[in-house]
């Protein structure tokens, strides 16, 4: 025995002097406290979270390994259920969009904006142009700050920790956007049935203005540092590759099933708040591996960007017009009449007690979110809280392919690919 | 509910900025189901401008699978899988299908009623879709449907001992059934060799309060992965 060998087995623990791991059984007992010689010792079952960085929230995966092989991944799932399905049935409609902004928290604004449409489809309300002009604009920067999100701690997965830097500050800026319009970086609760919590501020639009003029820069960097970068091509090229069908099969959505070669984006083929009149691109993938999911990605916050500049563009020309709907029985009356206008006083007293009420009925409002398709499926009874709330979760969908990318590939892919499905766990346990 | 348009919202027809929303058109799919399979199809009405067909809970399979494979239906993407039980207790619990057309941009939502006094019960479409993997999990641990033909039928949000019933449906109070203190017991005395491997056990405060047997097996040195 070499003093190098006895070093290494005072300085590592778990490891004897001949460097063979002790921690690890080496056979298993049935019970009888006889240790048979390896029965399992060439598939071995390894535990990765659920407070592993890596898993990107709570999630737990239980691996067993062929040697770095994975032969089979085991998701454990719900360490962050909330029940907001349930709940949402105990509260009036505008009282469940404080709820939205929990469950997919990377882009709130998004989810607000999906479920004031999903009641507004309900009840059968055309929102005004400048509501739908502002919704859009929601909905894009939250895209944006989503995909920074995943770019940045994707790159941080695989060993980059400069382009994470520079997506946060990027993501800084529209934090401070969004806090200016509602007054919280995160739980923003923007949207009413009808219209939205406040117009923008005095101003907002320049700030804005300022970081779609600036934003290409960054990445512009980004696609410098990764796209021809051989030790992130060599990461993710090939690795957690899905088919067209598979991801179809899988029911997949938003960039995952782009990347995949699907050319389906909500936003073109069922447009809602006038998606179809802006001018901009779908990109779609061609080998579903996570190289392509990046570039989808990356893509769309190009197309984001031009999409923000073109709703800037209505934006002026629809200065002073309102933003919400001018039924009383929607909207909340503004303040200065409700204290002076006995009209608008019983109205503002209705909809603080009894809140808005759908007819009986059901629907089903999908709309493009970052992670995939968001859904709301919401039953009403006429009364002023929904028989059931429904939530599409697209990260949780897409979670469910996490073990059939896995299976095959290494346990160091496992986390490129659990990276690449970009899931918030809000989102995935509800 | 019955068929044709929802009642028209109180206070529309006032004001320009509130108009009804183009409705929608009845799905062609419904007249194919009716010439395919005639009594199997229930009923349908639309909502929203939505189209929703009830099937026949035994035959639901063969209906999905029809819808999925038939030229000039194409359904080939399952959108959602999920279920309704509606305040009024007499009334059947649903299970909703979303499906979607991704080549013909056409959406369809199938329902099966399941009559709440006996075990509820439905055919899988794990076959049909993989995607319906987890979404059929989810219904059968907030709602309690088996989905025969299911290979991997477990709780997927709440833990697999969860013993308190299934929390969407109607009778599941928002509380629980348990109250916090009984959670809080239950927890405890589960056995801690579910959750923590001997060696994090012999560092805990309560090595103690462990059951005899675990505690000599820990002065044995035992360590790691036993049964």
């Amino acid at each position: 025995m070499t003093l190098r060998t006895v070093e290494m087995a005072l300085a590592t623990p778990g490891v004897d002097a001949a460097g063979t791991p002790t921690r690890i059984p080496l056979g298993i007992s049935d019970g009888d406290g006889q240790y048979r010689e390896d029965l399992g010792a060439e598939h071995m079952l390894v535990n990765i979270g659920p407070q592993h960085p890596a898993t990107h929230g709570v999630l737990r995966l239980v691996l067993e390994l062929e040697g770095e092989t994975v032969r089979r991944c085991i998701p454990h799932i719900g360490y962050l259920h909330s029940g907001f399905e349930k709940l949402g049935e105990y509260r009036q409609y505008n009282q469940i969009i404080p709820l939205t902004d929990r469950t997919d928290y990377l882009s709130p604004m998004a989810n607000n904006v999906c479920l004031a449409l999903t009641v507004e489809k309900l009840m059968g309300l055309e929102l005004t142009e400048r509501c739908k002009v502002l919704r859009v604009i929601a909905c894009e920067m939250s895209r944006i700050i989503s995909h920074l999100v995943w770019l940045g701690t994707t790159g941080i997965d695989l060993g980059a920790f400069t382009p994470f830097l520079w997506s946060f500050q990027e993501r800084e800026r529209i934090y401070n956007l969004q806090e200016a319009w509602t007054g919280a970086r995160l739980t923003t609760s923007l949207t009413r049935v009808g219209g939205l919590m406040a117009d923008i501020p005095e101003g907002w639009e320049e700030g804005l203005r300022e970081f779609t003029r600036t934003f290409p820069k960054t990445l512009t960097e980004v696609d410098t540092m990764f796209t021809r970068n051989a030790i992130w091509i060599g990461r993710t090229q090939g690795v957690g590759a899905l088919t067209a069908e598979e991801a179809i099969n899988l029911s997949l959505s938003g960039p995952m099933l782009r990347a995949s070669g699907v050319d389906y984006d909500v936003r073109k083929d069922r447009p809602y708040l006038d998606y179809e009149t802006y001018e901009f691109d779908v990109p779609i993938g061609e080998h579903g591996d996570i190289y392509d999911r990046y570039r989808v990605r990356l893509e769309e916050m190009w197309q984001s960007n031009r999409i923000l500049e073109q709703a800037l563009d209505r934006l002026e020309r629809l200065k002073g017009a309102p933003i919400n709907v001018s039924d009383p029985r929607v909207v909340l009356p503004p303040k200065s009449r409700a204290m002076g206008d006995m009209e608008a006083m019983i109205f503002h007293f209705k909809q603080v007690m009894e809140g808005v009420k759908p007819p009986a009925g059901e629907v089903y409002m999908g709309v493009e979110n970052p992670k995939g398709e968001l859904g709301y499926y919401m039953v009403s009874d006429g009364t002023s809280k929904p028989v059931r709330w429904r939530i599409r979760p697209p990260s949780f969908i897409n979670l469910s392919s996490l073990p059939t990318m896995c299976e095959g590939a290494l346990l160091s892919d496992v986390i490129a690919i659990n990276a690449s499905v970009d899931i918030v766990m809000g989102e995935v346990d509800r | 509910m019955t068929s044709g348009q929802p009642e028209p919202v109180p206070g529309t027809s006032q004001g320009p900025a509130v108009r009804r929303a183009r409705p929608g058109s009845l799905s062609s799919s419904v007249a194919a189901l009716r010439d395919a399979f005639g009594p199997a199809i229930e009923r349908h009405f639309m909502s929203s401008g939505q189209t929703v067909v009830y099937l026949d809970p035994n035959r639901s399979h063969e209906v999905l699978a029809w819808l999925k494979d038939t030229p000039g239906q194409e359904y080939n993407y399952l959108t959602d899988v999920t279920a309704v039980d509606y305040r009024d207790p007499e009334r059947p619990l649903e299970v909703v299908y979303q499906l979607r057309s991704l080549g013909r941009k056409a959406d369809l939502r199938l329902k099966v009623a399941l009559d709440k006094r006996v075990p509820l019960e439905v055919q899988s479409v794990y076959d049909l879709w993989r995607g319906a993997d987890w979404l059929e999990r989810e219904v059968y641990d907030m709602f309690g449907v088996t989905f025969v033909g299911h290979p991997d039928l477990r709780r997927i949000l709440m833990w697999e001992t969860y013993a308190e019933g299934h929390p969407l449906r109607k009778d599941f109070p928002l509380r629980g059934h348990f109250s916090r203190a009984e959670q809080t017991r239950q927890a405890l005395a589960a056995n801690p060799e579910a959750h923590y491997s001997l060696e994090e056990l012999s560092i805990a405060e309560t090595y103690g309060e462990l059951p005899k047997e675990m505690q000599e097996r820990l002065a044995r040195g035992e360590r790691g992965f036993l049964k």
